[in-house]
């Protein structure tokens, strides 16, 4: 498989969101609006390219059996390096996912990659798949909150489209986030079917 | 190369070392990071007085007063300067938990302006209140001074309009805006020499002072 192949892979044939439903808390919870959902897409490709290459680079050091501990200390340090940075440097990308950085810890398509993944294959081949991943992630987020926030309020990244007070509020809330991303998964296995 | 076994001397040096590393490059980025965020997070503080008080020259803070609850969590800030204060106040039932509003008062007492600095309020409905109590919102509060008529939803017989189907979060917020009021009058007093010891702690050293709330 080369390096092109892994990266689509990762955006259509295991997109995270809609076919392989990894990481659906940070799904279902961020994506109220779609710059929320891109901007949680975009800082876990981060954290995904990063841990990935590490990953695969200290693999053969990692005895299998500690290999799930030392996996999540490496994550967490880079979630936690990140949120460092993004605090320090872009503070108005920090206010919109401040609470939901440390989620990327628990976000099952990093542990999942870099044991799927990165654990059996080189460095570069392990960083096309990160940035596929995180695509794939970022695609899927954005969609799911352009869709929320168009049938919740009328707007998609902030322009408005129909006046707020014909939205469907529940779009905005928990119940609406289960039943748009049910229909986007059903369309999309449609379309691949 | 051949993978590490699982030996129980491989396994603890690997978790050691990781953690040794990890640990080591935190602090690294945290120390570099920790001035800018500081930095930050005053500039941050700052902007905000100033848009709860004036348009115009950036007010001076002068004073700076923490009320504290029986449990010892801060209720308060009072930013004391000199167009007035700002007070930093939190309200810990709003809808969807704690509701922390910035509101500025002139010498008076009467509201200048407000601010949303933390709420987990419900988009669409409750997260309206940054807009919705604002000078050209529908239910006005800057003008009023929660002294003379405490600020209270138009439901509960007050003459505040509820932001519409949030009547919960309106009355957090509101709630949060007359402890504010009472926070910085009562800040006010104990600034005074004439208020007991027991009540009013000065720390002389960064001019800051701390009430129990009673």
């Amino acid at each position: 498989m080369n390096n092109f192949k892994i990266l689509l892979n990762g955006i259509i044939k295991e997109n995270p969101t809609f076919v392989l439903l990894l990481g659906m808390c940070p799904t279902l919870g961020t994506t109220s609006s779609a710059i929320n959902g891109m901007s949680m897409g975009l800082a876990t490709t981060a954290v995904l390219i990063f841990s990935n290459f590490l990953i695969s680079l200290i693999k053969n050091l990692i005895p299998d059996m500690v290999r799930i501990p030392s996996y999540i200390v490496v994550i967490a340090s880079l979630v936690t390096i990140l949120q460092m940075v993004l605090q320090a440097y872009v503070p108005d990308v920090y206010d919109t996912l401040g609470l939901f950085i440390p989620l990327i810890v628990v976000n099952c398509i990093i542990l999942g990659r870099a044991e799927a993944f990165a654990a059996k294959n080189g460095p570069i081949p392990s960083i096309f798949d990160g940035i596929g991943i995180g695509l794939g992630f970022t695609l899927g987020l954005t969609t799911l909150g352009a869709v929320r926030e168009f049938l919740g309020s009328g707007k998609i990244f902030n322009f408005e489209i129909f006046p707020e007070s014909y939205g469907m509020l529940v779009f905005v809330l928990a119940p609406g986030a289960f039943l748009a991303l049910g229909y986007l998964i059903a369309i999309v296995n449609k379309l691949k079917a | 190369m051949k993978k590490l076994d699982s030996t129980i001397g491989n396994m603890a040096i690997v978790l050691t070392v990781v953690s040794v590393v990890a640990a080591g490059i935190l602090a690294y980025v945290n120390q570099m990071t920790a001035p800018q965020i500081e930095k930050i997070k005053a500039e941050k503080l700052s902007k905000g007085i100033k848009d709860v008080l004036v348009s115009g020259a950036a007010p001076v803070v002068q004073k700076v007063d923490t009320m504290k609850n029986e449990k010892g969590d801060i209720t308060a800030i009072i930013y004391n300067t000199d167009k007035g204060a700002a007070v930093q106040s939190t309200d810990p039932n709003g809808f969807g938990g704690n509701l922390t509003i910035l509101v500025g008062f002139d010498e008076a007492g009467s509201i200048k302006g407000y601010k949303v600095l933390e709420t987990t309020e419900t988009p669409g409905l409750g997260a309206k209140a940054s807009t919705w109590f604002q000078k050209d919102g529908k239910g006005n509060i800057i003008g009023k001074n929660p002294g003379e008529k405490e600020l209270v939803v138009s439901k509960d017989g007050g003459d505040v309009d509820a932001i519409t189907a949030s009547t919960i979060t309106s009355r957090a917020f509101l709630r949060a805006v007359n402890a504010a009021y009472k926070a910085y009058k009562s800040g006010a007093s104990c600034s005074a020499p004439a208020v007991a010891a027991d009540e009013c702690v000065n720390d002389s050293v960064d001019e800051t002072s701390t009430c129990s709330n009673k």
